[in-house]
């Protein structure tokens, strides 16, 4: 079995390696080898893939890495798989702030990250915050009902998004469709670079409390009868992932269902062993949004296709798909 | 006499308005066998729920090993006391093996792996409950009575010396049943474990176990040995319809037979 699982992880990583080494090739401008390897002479396609095509197939494989992890915390604390911190909130909320920074106006820059990321990650901790009170005030909240309070969020955000466009001028609104659809190429670099600290305090937490995500998966009760401080671990990792996933987002905008379909298809393929999952989950989440971002850049050449856009395309009959496999509502892991 | 594992003080708990337990006092010795019967919605679970740590109580209202119990880590507690919960259709996505290494949580440290005391442990707990052919099964694929044989193999691995368990046959055919019941009588003979258990069968209450608690409306209205309970219109009064008993041919013991309708 062990054996197993680290075959597979081997798998995967070879894959992921695959599609790193290959990516920064393919583009609008497809890249040979030999322009790379010569070093001697500076072109602009040598420009194109050190300065444009490596970092952000980088940030691709960090964002994918960390919306998988985040999916896959949630999924297993709520133990549903449609319990990400994308179906519940969080990303509508940054949306929110995003499009309300548009709208006034702001054009500034606090330490290196532009106003737009530190409204979309204001946004971001309101959705984070209303669930989390939600879930809080009433006891036995149950997840159902903690689905449908984000269903509720993501309505109120949207028409709220939607109010502001319609009061909007006609750049300031399509800035704000534009952020919604969510991509690398509206990144700054450094940007992704100061979400670091978030990602990787978070990604440390969730790999050491692996063992305890794995008691939650039996159900609260169960978790606390073999000696879990739930209450405790609970909210470490809601704050992490929430922090991590909301900082991520509002750098490179609303990326959708990679949070829900890397971790369902994870387990399905390594099973419910979060110390396996938490890797493979790292390294397909990754693997799998480079690949995205790859499809982005090339299906219609010249131009591109927010990745964001593939993602949901991708994402849509994946979560009718859980829907009308999952019998129990309650309990979809 | 033994000593008291469990005290339970003028225990109240609500939820929300409605009162479960009232003024509920319970000594639990070592090395006993009690079985915990009563009516529907009489405050059996809670009160289990409340000596695991799942539900929170009042300061100073359970003593556990004279400490009062929010004054032990959750660890600390879960590496003495097991606990079965009533088995439900929820999905566990582990193999048996993978869900009593699990049960040994409270005694795992964070920083080194799997010892051979955890291995023995989990081997063992197969053993006694002969589960182990079960052990690379998915806990999902196996019916109700054989999960719920995991779940108590899961208790033992845990190690705890007490077990507490929810209706641990409830829901089974009699020959599970009677296999879930051996197995209980073995652990508590062989194992010197404290067993704990709520059930809704009064005979198997009387039959296996050495005392009986009988809760109704939150409050206890008889504890003490298990032959007596069929005495003074005990059990009538608890449940509020009519008993005819019978002499058990074998042990003796007065059981109940049912009636007909």
């Amino acid at each position: 079995m062990k054996k197993n699982k680290k075959i597979i992880l081997l798998l995967f990583l070879l894959f992921a390696v695959a599609v790193i080494l290959v990516s920064p090739f393919i583009g609008m401008e497809n890249i040979s080898l030999d322009t790379i390897l010569n070093f001697n002479q500076s072109n602009i396609k040598t420009d194109i893939f050190w300065r444009i095509r490596i970092p952000r197939v980088l940030i691709a494989f960090i964002v994918g890495s960390t919306l998988a992890i985040g999916g896959m915390t949630f999924q297993a604390m709520f133990r549903n798989s449609l319990a990400t911190p994308f179906t519940l909130g969080v990303s509508s909320g940054a949306a929110f702030g995003a499009a309300l920074y548009v709208k006034l106006g702001f054009l500034f820059t606090l330490v290196g990250i532009t106003g737009q990321t530190i409204f979309a990650f204001a946004g971001a901790l309101l959705s984070i915050i209303i669930i989390y009170l939600l879930s809080k005030i009433k006891k036995g909240f149950s997840v159902g009902t903690m689905l449908l309070a984000g269903v509720a969020i993501n309505f109120f955000f949207s028409s709220f998004i939607l109010f502001i466009q319609y009061i909007s001028d006609f750049t300031h609104s399509f800035r704000i469709i534009r952020w919604l659809m969510g991509g690398f190429e509206i990144v700054g670099y450094s940007e992704i670079y100061n979400t670091l600290p978030f990602i990787i305090i978070g990604t440390i937490i969730i790999i050491f409390l692996s063992t305890e995500l794995n008691l939650l998966t039996l159900g609260e009760d169960i978790a606390i009868s073999r000696g879990v401080n739930v209450k405790k671990i609970k909210n470490i990792l809601f704050l992490a992932t929430s922090l991590m996933v909301g900082a991520v987002i509002s750098v490179v905008g609303p990326i959708g269902f990679v949070g829900m379909m890397i971790p369902h298809i994870s387990r399905l393929i390594i099973g419910a062993d979060h110390r396996y999952l938490v890797v493979l989950n790292i390294i397909f989440g990754g693997a799998f949004l480079v690949l995205c971002d790859t499809l982005s850049r090339t299906l219609i050449a010249p131009a591109e296709i927010p990745v964001g856009v593939i993602t949901a395309l991708l994402g849509g009959p994946f979560f009718i798909w859980l829907l009308i496999k999952s019998s129990n509502s309650n309990t979809t892991l | 006499m033994n000593k008291v594992l469990f005290d339970i003080q003028n225990l109240n708990f609500s939820f929300g308005k409605k009162e479960i337990l009232k003024s509920l006092s319970l000594k639990i010795y070592e090395g006993d066998y009690l079985s915990i019967i009563g009516p529907n919605g009489s405050g059996k679970t809670t009160l289990i729920k409340c000596l695991t740590g799942i539900l929170t109580v009042p300061n100073k209202k359970i003593f556990f090993k004279n400490i009062p119990i929010e004054n032990i880590t959750q660890k600390k507690l879960a590496s003495q006391i097991s606990y079965v919960p009533q088995v439900n259709e929820q999905s566990f996505p582990f193999t048996a093996k993978e869900f009593l290494m699990l049960a040994r949580y409270p005694h795992l440290s964070r920083f080194t792996s799997v010892t051979q005391k955890d291995k023995t442990a989990v081997e063992k707990a197969f053993e006694i409950t002969g589960t182990k052919e079960f052990a690379n099964r998915q806990l999902n694929t196996l019916s109700g009575g054989e999960k719920q044989m995991i779940f108590i193999a899961a208790a033992l691995a845990q190690g705890g010396e007490i077990i507490l368990l929810d209706e641990p046959a409830t829901f089974l055919d009699p020959k599970h049943e009677e296999k879930i019941y051996k197995i209980l009588k073995s652990i508590h003979q062989n194992e010197n474990k404290t067993i704990v258990t709520i059930t809704h069968n009064i005979n198997s209450a009387i039959l296996f176990s050495n005392k009986i608690a009988l809760l109704k409306n939150g409050e206890i209205c008889y504890y003490g040995n298990s032959n007596k309970i069929t005495e003074d219109n005990i059990l009538e009064k608890a449940y509020g319809k009519k008993f005819t008993f019978i002499k058990h041919p074998f042990s003796q013991k007065t059981i109940i037979v049912p009636e007909e309708v």
